[in-house]
C-alpha cells in the first residue's frame, strides 16, 4: 500500500472503517509519511536514513466514555478487529466529564502547504546537498556539522457524525553549525522551506562560515541591559523552546481564567483586551499564507482560521478547548498551526546600519521557563554574538546569559525587520532596548 | 513517543522535561493488548528471533559489509494523565521491528523495517549496506571498531517485583484519585498527576557472535500542585519529589524503611515512594511558598538535596563528558563540551574538589540506565569519570574508545527505539557519598549563611556546559546553621568548574538517593534516553543566587 494516499483513497479505508462501528459515536484518524535525514560533523557524514510509516488510529464512544486503538495492517479483518478493540477499551474507560461530542461536516479553507519537489527528495539529492554544505567548509579549514531532514505527509480524519477532512504536506528543515579548526569561533545558519527549490545549503552553509570566522577572539562585556537586535533564529527555533513560541503557546483561555498564566488578572477574570505590548506588535494565525501554509484544520477537526492575537499590542484572541469555550459561551477558536509577527521593510543589515550601540544576537539557546507568572525565561546566546558600534558591526563578544520575558521584550520594542519563514512561521528581527544578560559565558 | 507529543498527552509544561525533541515510539493499543500472547512480536520466541537476526547478518556479509548488528525490539508504553478528580487520558502504545546497523566500505549505514519478516529483513539490510557505500563518498575517515568478543546466547531483565503492566488500570487511576483528592483536601487549587511505565523488550545480534535478550522495566510517578491566590494575583506549584526508576510498581509501595527524615517535616525518598504522601505535603508546602520571602541576592552556602543535585550533576557532568560530544558530534544541536581532550590528558585538571569522586555506572541497581549489555554488545559496567577531582575518563563507545588508546569500549551505547540508530548515550553519573558520618541536619547545622534547595526547578546551561542556571522546587533559609524560612524567586548561576571546585561536604552513604530522568534528549534526528543520578545531599560554599523576580 502506498504510504502517501490521495483523498480518495483516505476516505474509503475511513468510510469502512466506520462501517464497523457500533459505537454511539466513532471517528478515524489516517497518518502516513516519509522521512528521510542526513547528519554530518568533523566534515564528514555521520548518520543518514529514510523511513516510512502508515498507521490508522480508531476512537470509539459510549456515553461519556472513550477508547482509542490503532493499527498499521490494512486488511479487513485487522480493521474490524481495531474497531472492536477500541469499543472494547470505551467499555471499560472511566466516565469523562469533560467529553465533547464529536463535530459533524466542517466547512475548510482552502490551503497548500505541498510540494511535489519536496516529495520527491531521495538519498542522492540529500547527499549532493549535504556536499554544497561541505565542500566550502573543507576549503577555508572551517569545521562543519549540520543536518537537513525531509518529511512529506498526510493526514485524513473522518467521523460517524459526517465530519471528513484532508490534509497533505511536505516540509525540509536544515541548520548549520560551522566552527573555526582552532574552535575559537562558531557561526549557524538554518532555512525551513515546504518546497526544497527554496533551499540553498551553500547559501546558509556561507552565512554560518562568515559568522564562525568572525567571531574569533570574542572580548568580554559586562552584564548588563543592553540593545539587542535579534535575529529571527533568536526568536524562534526549529529544535529548542523560544521566546517567540513560548509567549504564542502561553495564551490558553483556560489557564487564564483559572489564574495561572500570565494573562490572568488580579482579583480574577483575563487581561483579554488590555494592550499588554509595543502598539507596533501584532501578531496572528493564517493557514492561508503562501510563505507558511499549514493545515486547514486541528486535530479534532476544528477549522482553522485567519485569527488576530494580539493587534496593535492589545490581546484580541485567545485559544479555548471546546469543553471550555462551551462553558464560557465563546467560540471555540483553535490554536493556530502557524503565526505571522507583522514587521518592517528594514533588512538585518539595514537594522545594524541604524544602531548607535548594541548587539547583534544570532541565536538563543537552552531556554527555560523560570516563572510562569511572569513568563520569565533564561538561555544564552550561541554561535555568533556582535557588539555594534554606529552602524557597524566592531568585534564578537563572548556569550551571555539572559533573564527575560517576552512580554517585557515586546514593550522595550525599538525597531523591526522584514518578516522571514522560521519554523514555519513569519518572524521579523527585533531590536530590543533594555534587554536582561544577567551573566558571561565562556563557551564558544 | 515525540516530546511535543508527549507534553500535549500530558498537559506538562515545557520546563518539565529534558529534552528537546524525540522520535516516535510506537502506536496507542489497549492494555489488555500490551500482554496478550499473540501481540506483534510477543510470539517469537528467542529461536525465531535468532534466526531472523541471521538472515540479517548474511544478508548484509553478501552485500559487502565488514560488521552487522541487529536488533529486533518491542517497546511498551503505558501512560496515565489526571486532572483534579478526572482522567484525562490513557496511553497504551506498542512498537515493534527491526533496526539494522552496517560498517560496508569503512561507513556506517543504518535501516529500519516494521516488516519482521525474512524478505522485510533481508530487505533492510541491503539497504544499510547500500546507504553506508552512497555516504562513503562524502566520509574522510574509516569507522575504527573496538575489538568485542562475542557473548553467546545470553538474557537479561531488570529485577523487578511487580510488573507495572500486570497491574489493573482501574488500581492504578484509584491511586492516582487518592493522590489528587489529598491535594485538594490540602489547599490545592489544581492538581494534575500522571503515571508513566515503560517496559523494552530487546533482541540484540552481531556479527561478533552474541545473540542477547534483555527485558527492560522503567517506571516514573509524578504530579504538579498548584495553588492560586486570586485576590493577588499570583499562583504557585510544586512537584512531585519522586525520580524516575529502573523499577517495577513496587517502587509505590512507599515502604517507611526508605524514608529519609530532613529537617522541616521534609521527607527523602529512596528506592520506595509514598504518591499520597507527597501529594499532602506538596499541597501544604505550595500554599507557604504563596508568602515566602523573596530572596536576596548574592553569595550563599548551598546546601543541596539530592533531588535536585541529580540534575545539577546531569547538565554539568553528564554532559560534558559524552565523547561524541567533546569530539564534535553534537556540534549542531546540544553543542560541544569544555572538558576536551588536552584536559584530560593532563591528568591534572580540576574539575572539583578533592571530595569530588564522580562515577559512570550501567549496573547500579534501581536506576534508569542498568542493563546487562549496551545496544552493541557489551558488557555494561562501572568506571571513574572524576577521581578526586580530577577528570579521569569520558563516556565513550566502540567506535570512539581508539581515540582514547583504549581497546575496549564504555558500554554507553542506546537508541531509543528498533527504528533509531544507536550512539553514544549517558549511563547513570553519580556523586559518591562521603565517608563521614553525617546526616542533612548535621549539615545544616554549620552553615551560617545559606539556603537549601530541594526538588527539579528550571535549568539552563550553555553549549560548552560552562555558564549554568538552576531553579529548585523549595527554598529554605539557612542562618546561624538553622532553617529560618521558606524563601522565593531563587535560582543560582555558576560556572562549572568553579561549583564543583566549591563543593565543602558531603551526607554519607546513608543519605544517598538517585534522581532520573526519562527523557534525555540528545541527536538529531533527536532521541530520548532514560538515566539516573544518585549522590547525597552535598554542601558547595559561596555560589552566586540571583533574584528572578519580575513585573509585568
Amino acid at each position: 500500500m502506498a504510504i502517501i494516499l490521495s483523498k480518495d483513497e483516505a476516505k474509503k479505508i475511513i468510510d469502512k472503517v466506520l462501517s464497523y462501528s457500533k459505537a454511539d459515536e466513532m471517528s478515524v484518524n489516517l497518518t502516513g509519511g516519509r522521512t528521510g535525514n542526513i547528519r554530518y560533523a568533523r566534515n564528514s557524514v555521520s548518520t543518514s536514513g529514510e523511513g516510512t510509516n502508515l498507521s490508522l488510529a480508531v476512537t470509539a464512544v459510549f456515553g461519556k466514555k472513550s477508547g482509542t486503538a490503532t493499527v498499521n495492517e490494512f486488511d479487513d479483518a485487522s480493521l474490524e478487529k481495531t474497531v472492536r478493540r477500541a469499543e472494547e477499551i470505551a467499555r471499560l474507560a472511566p466516565e469523562n466529564p469533560e467529553y465533547m461530542p464529536m463535530l459533524g461536516p466542517q466547512t475548510y479553507l482552502s490551503t497548500d502547504p505541498y510540494s511535489e519537489n519536496t516529495a520527491k527528495m531521495d538519498p542522492a539529492y540529500r547527499a549532493q546537498a549535504t556536499f554544497d554544505s561541505l565542500d566550502p567548509c573543507r576549503k577555508k579549514n572551517l569545521v562543519a556539522a549540520g543536518y537537513m531532514e525531509d518529511s512529506t505527509r498526510f493526514n485524513a480524519i473522518g467521523n460517524s457524525k459526517g465530519l471528513s477532512a484532508y490534509n497533505r504536506e511536505t516540509s525540509v528543515e536544515f541548520s548549520i553549525t560551522v566552527r573555526t579548526a582552532d574552535g575559537l569561533g562558531s557561526g549557524y545558519a538554518t532555512q525551513d522551506v515546504t518546497d526544497v527549490s527554496k533551499l540553498s545549503t551553500k547559501n546558509m552553509t556561507e552565512i554560518a562560515m562568515q559568522k564562525a570566522m568572525a567571531s574569533v577572539n570574542a572580548r568580554a562585556l559586562e552584564p548588563g541591559k543592553y540593545t539587542v537586535i535579534l535575529e529571527p533564529a533568536a526568536l524562534v527555533s526549529n529544535v529548542d523552546a523560544s521566546l517567540m513560541v513560548a509567549l504564542v503557546r502561553s495564551m490558553d483561555a483556560r489557564n487564564a481564567d483559572e489564574g495561572r498564566s500570565f494573562l490572568s488578572k488580579k482579583g480574577g477574570g483575563t487581561r483579554l483586551g488590555e494592550k499588554l505590548f509595543d502598539e507596533r506588535v501584532t501578531i496572528y494565525s493564517d493557514p492561508t499564507n503562501l510563505e507558511v501554509p499549514t493545515g486547514a484544520f486541528s486535530g479534532d477537526g476544528r477549522p482553522q482560521e485567519k485569527v488576530t492575537w494580539i493587534e496593535k499590542g492589545v490581546v484580541k484572541n485567545m485559544p479555548y478547548s471546546r469543553y471550555w469555550a462551551e462553558k464560557k459561551g465563546v467560540h471555540a477558536t483553535p490554536p493556530g498551526g502557524n503565526f505571522i509577527m507583522e514587521g518592517g521593510t528594514q533588512s538585518l543589515a539595514d537594522m545594524i546600519k541604524g544602531t548607535e550601540k548594541g548587539i547583534l544576537v544570532t541565536r538563543l539557546w537552552y531556554i527555560r521557563p523560570v516563572d510562569p507568572q511572569t513568563l520569565l525565561y533564561t538561555g544564552l546566546t550561541r554561535d555568533g554574538t556582535f557588539y555594534i558600534e554606529n552602524g557597524q558591526i566592531k568585534f564578537p563578544v563572548k556569550n551571555f546569559r539572559f533573564n527575560e520575558s517576552p512580554v517585557i521584550m515586546l514593550n522595550n520594542l525599538e525597531a523591526m525587520g522584514k518578516p522571514v519563514r522560521i519554523g514555519g512561521n513569519l518572524v521579523p528581527p527585533l531590536k530590543i532596548r533594555d534587554f536582561t544578560f544577567t551573566s558571561l559565558s565562556d563557551a564558544v | 513517543m515525540q516530546r511535543r507529543n508527549f507534553i500535549q498527552l500530558s498537559g506538562l509544561g515545557i520546563g518539565s522535561l529534558l529534552t528537546t525533541g524525540v522520535p516516535v515510539l510506537g502506536h496507542s493499543v489497549s492494555s489488555e493488548y500490551l500482554l496478550e500472547a499473540s501481540g506483534r512480536g510477543v510470539g517469537i520466541d528467542n529461536a525465531a528471533k535468532k534466526r531472523l537476526a541471521d538472515i540479517a547478518l548474511n544478508a548484509a556479509k553478501s552485500k559487502g559489509a565488514t560488521y552487522t548488528d541487529v536488533r529486533i525490539g518491542r517497546y511498551l508504553q503505558q501512560f496515565m494523565f489526571t486532572r483534579e478528580m478526572k482522567v484525562q487520558n490513557i496511553v497504551n502504545a506498542e512498537s515493534f521491528g527491526v533496526g539494522i546497523r552496517v560498517i560496508a566500505n569503512g561507513t556506517w549505514g543504518f535501516a529500519a523495517t516494521s516488516n519482521v519478516t525474512p524478505d522485510g529483513i533481508a530487505k533492510a539490510a541491503e539497504t544499510a549496506v547500500a546507504i553506508a557505500k552512497a555516504n562513503s563518498k562524502l566520509q574522510t575517515e574509516p569507522v575504527q571498531l573496538a575489538p568485542q568478543k562475542g557473548v553467546g546466547e545470553v538474557t537479561w531483565k531488570t529485577p523487578i517485583k511487580k510488573n507495572a503492566f500486570e497491574i489493573p488500570v482501574q488500581e492504578k487511576i484509584d491511586l492516582l484519585m487518592k493522590v489528587n483528592g489529598e491535594a485538594m483536601k490540602n489547599g490545592a487549587a489544581f492538581m494534575t498527576s500522571n503515571l508513566f511505565f515503560i517496559n523494552e523488550q530487546k533482541y540484540f545480534a552481531s556479527t561478533d557472535g552474541s545473540y542477547i535478550d534483555q527485558d527492560i522495566h522503567r517506571i516514573w510517578p509524578t504530579f504538579t500542585v498548584s495553588v492560586v491566590d486570586r485576590a493577588a494575583g499570583k499562583f504557585k506549584t510544586r512537584d512531585a519529589l519522586s525520580s524516575p526508576m529502573g523499577m517495577g510498581y513496587e517502587y509505590l509501595d512507599g515502604l517507611a524503611s526508605e524514608k529519609i527524615a530532613a529537617p522541616n517535616g521534609l521527607i527523602g525518598y529512596r528506592n520506595s515512594y509514598d504518591m499520597v504522601e507527597d501529594a499532602m505535603l506538596a499541597a501544604k508546602q505550595t500554599k507557604e511558598k504563596l508568602t515566602a520571602k523573596t530572596v536576596q541576592p548574592g553569595k550563599y552556602d548551598l546546601v543541596l538535596d539530592p533531588n535536585h543535585l541529580g540534575l545539577t550533576i546531569h547538565e554539568s557532568v553528564g554532559h560534558p563528558t559524552e565523547l561524541d560530544r567533546v569530539l564534535g558530534y553534537e556540534a549542531n544541536y546540544a553543542g560541544t563540551s569544555f572538558a576536551t581532550l588536552d584536559k584530560w590528558k593532563s591528568k591534572s585538571f580540576n574539575y572539583g574538589s578533592k571530595l569530588v569522586n564522580i562515577v559512570a555506572d550501567k549496573t547500579q541497581p534501581n536506576t534508569l540506565g542498568t542493563v546487562g549489555y549496551d545496544d552493541e554488545g557489551v558488557p555494561c559496567k562501572k568506571w571513574d569519570l572524576i577521581k578526586d577531582g580530577i577528570l579521569v575518563n569520558y563516556q565513550a563507545i566502540r567506535d570512539q574508545v581508539a581515540i582514547l588508546g583504549e581497546k575496549e569500549s564504555n558500554g554507553c551505547c542506546y537508541a531509543d527505539n528498533w527504528d533509531s540508530v544507536q550512539f553514544q548515550r549517558m549511563p547513570n553519573v553519580s556523586l559518591q557519598p562521603g565517608t563521614e558520618k553525617r546526616s542533612v541536619a548535621d549539615m545544616i547545622k554549620g552553615v551560617d549563611k545559606g539556603i537549601y534547595i530541594i526538588g527539579r526547578g528550571s535549568y539552563s546551561i550553555d553549549q560548552q556546559r560552562y555558564n549554568f542556571q538552576f531553579g529548585g522546587q523549595l527554598f529554605y533559609e539557612i542562618k546561624n546553621g538553622e532553617i529560618t524560612g521558606m524563601l522565593d524567586d531563587v535560582a543560582y548561576q555558576s560556572n562549572t568548574q568553579e561549583f564543583w571546585n566549591s563543593c565543602a561536604q558531603l551526607c554519607d552513604k546513608d543519605d544517598y538517593r538517585t534522581f532520573g530522568s526519562f527523557f534525555d534528549g540528545k541527536g538529531q534526528p533527536s532521541q530520548v534516553s532514560a538515566v539516573s543520578h544518585g549522590c547525597p545531599t552535598t554542601r558547595f560554599n559561596g555560589v552566586n543566587v540571583i533574584n528572578t523576580g519580575r513585573k509585568i
